[in-house]
């Protein structure tokens, strides 16, 4: 029979959650979690913690519709895991973040500053958000991101509910 | 203390000598000795494990090559092992361990690897993607073995930091991932941020990779880096963890056998699914089993300061607690 393969990566609508066996252990100790469905139960753009190492976090986003600008103090990273995304950048003309800070924080209105770009995303697709700068995020339909940066402000962690506990 | 070889044996490979170990390699197993005892294993896994171990520079942690000998990083010098972390080795107290300076034992694998590898095995490869390793010494893989790992400082992509792959650049879609879109993203830079506005396709790239098990970095936030690696086959080490390290499954499925890190005691099997995450403890080792070649996102932490902030009791051994 000649090769032939199909890659499976989930989605929105259509994913299986494997989980945790235990031989003699708690299955708490694994936090397992599934991105699709902590995505299902989130609110647009809510930053909901899947993983944690220390101070530093990967957050699920429901991206849907257009997001508030937000300013990032250090380089964080945007995988589309689900749908395609429009992010646009601004390069702000007053610094909109301690570059100290953790995390993103959320921006009222229309910040000044020059447009920097945009770039249209699809699954698979990983974008920089660079030090420094504002960002966007537009979706037509609903798009899952998965969102490499540091506990913030708004970063929301909700351990019970999306983590296989027995 | 430095490295010895020998000339050739009889099956034409040298033995290395390396402070109280030598490594002898025949047509079908590596033998280990060490002054309290002796092992052996399969040619096949020793050459897996020895080329993870060499291309990680011994990686976080332990990297045990069976339930017997391995390697634990201490990030500038490393542990060599036999039966350290096996209960009844060290029960009968013949377990030994021997501390070597990173570069000394670096050499030394790599002399190993370069010497006991024939031409046409490639030990980095999916079984079903390359030849034999068995027999008498036959040439060399040197090209293969000697793979640079990549190790992005931003982000793939950026302009200057490592460039995203394509046929071209001799990184061919890997048959199992055939059906894996090649589209990448489409970015708009106003004049002056071009360097500044930067995508990349991250599962084109993976559908590309030449590797199986070895997590490569490809995005970096501050101390945050993003190894993703695909996955054939058997992860060919034991990894035993010093710190926490989580996975995020991008594509298809691997299964995870979880054991006591120090006495092989199993505790958990973790079934992982595309969009699954889920933490390692720092306390456990495992072993990954991918029946198609699969997408997986390592994410670690690599702050050289987490061993001893764990040993304070400073760092969590688990994940999060809830
Ligand atoms: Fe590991």
């Amino acid at each position: 029979m000649p090769e032939q393969y199909t890659t499976v990566f989930g989605s929105l609508g259509q994913y299986e959650k494997g989980g945790v066996e235990v031989i003699n252990d708690n299955p708490k100790h694994y936090a397992f979690s599934n991105m699709f469905e902590v995505a299902s139960g989130a609110k647009p753009y809510e930053k909901v913690a899947v993983a944690k190492n220390l101070e530093y976090v990967l957050e699920v986003i429901r991206a849907e519709g257009t997001s508030e600008w937000r300013a990032t103090p250090h380089d964080e990273f945007a995988l589309v895991v689900d749908g395609s995304l429009e992010i646009e950048l601004l390069d702000p003309t007053q610094p909109l973040v301690d570059q100290d800070a953790s995390g993103s924080v959320g921006i009222d209105g229309e910040p000044a500053g020059s447009p920097m770009g945009r770039v249209q995303a699809g699954r698979g697709h990983m974008t920089l958000l660079p030090a420094g700068k504002a960002y966007r995020f537009h979706s037509d339909g609903v798009a899952v991101v998965l969102l490499q940066t540091i506990e913030g402000p708004d970063t929301v962690f909700r351990w019970a509910d999306i983590c296989q506990t027995v | 203390m430095t490295m010895t070889e020998t000339a050739p044996n009889a099956s034409g490979y040298k033995d290395f000598s390396v402070g109280g170990f030598t490594f002898s390699r025949d047509e079908y197993f590596v033998t280990v000795t060490w002054p309290t005892g002796s092992h052996q294993m399969d040619i096949v896994q020793w050459l897996r494990c020895v080329q993870r171990d060499v291309a990680w520079e011994f990686f976080y942690g332990i990297i045990n090559f069976d339930e017997v000998i391995g390697t634990m990083n201490h990030y500038g010098n490393v542990d060599m092992f036999a039966g350290r972390f096996n209960e009844a080795y060290r029960r009968a107290e013949v377990d030994y361990n021997e501390n070597f300076d990173h570069d000394e034992l670096l050499g030394c694998f790599k002399a190993m690897l370069s010497d006991w590898t024939n031409e046409g095995y490639d030990p980095f490869a999916a079984p079903m993607e390359t030849g034999s390793a068995y027999g008498t010494s036959q040439g060399d893989n040197d090209k293969a073995v000697t793979r640079k790992r990549v190790v992005a400082e931003r982000m793939v992509s950026v302009p200057g930091d490592e460039p995203i792959r394509s046929d071209e650049s001799g990184f061919p879609i890997n048959r199992a991932f055939a059906d894996v879109h090649q589209d990448e993203p489409v970015i708009t830079a106003e004049p002056g941020y071009e360097d500044q506005v930067c995508s990349f396709s991250l599962y084109a790239y993976l559908s590309r990779s030449d590797v199986t098990w070895n997590p490569s970095v490809v995005s970096a936030c501050k101390e945050s880096l993003y190894c993703p690696t695909t996955e054939e086959f058997i992860l060919p080490v034991i990894h035993g963890n010093d710190r926490v390290e989580w996975f995020v499954q991008l594509s298809d499925e691997i299964q995870w056998d979880v054991e006591d890190r120090d006495t092989g005691a199993k505790r958990a099997r973790v079934v992982m699914k595309a969009g699954d995450v889920a933490a390692m403890p720092a306390d456990i080792r495992h072993q990954g089993y991918a029946p198609k070649r699969s997408m997986l996102l390592v994410w670690e932490n690599g702050s050289p300061r987490i061993p001893e902030m764990i040993a304070n009791g400073e760092a969590p051994v688990r994940p999060v607690d809830f």
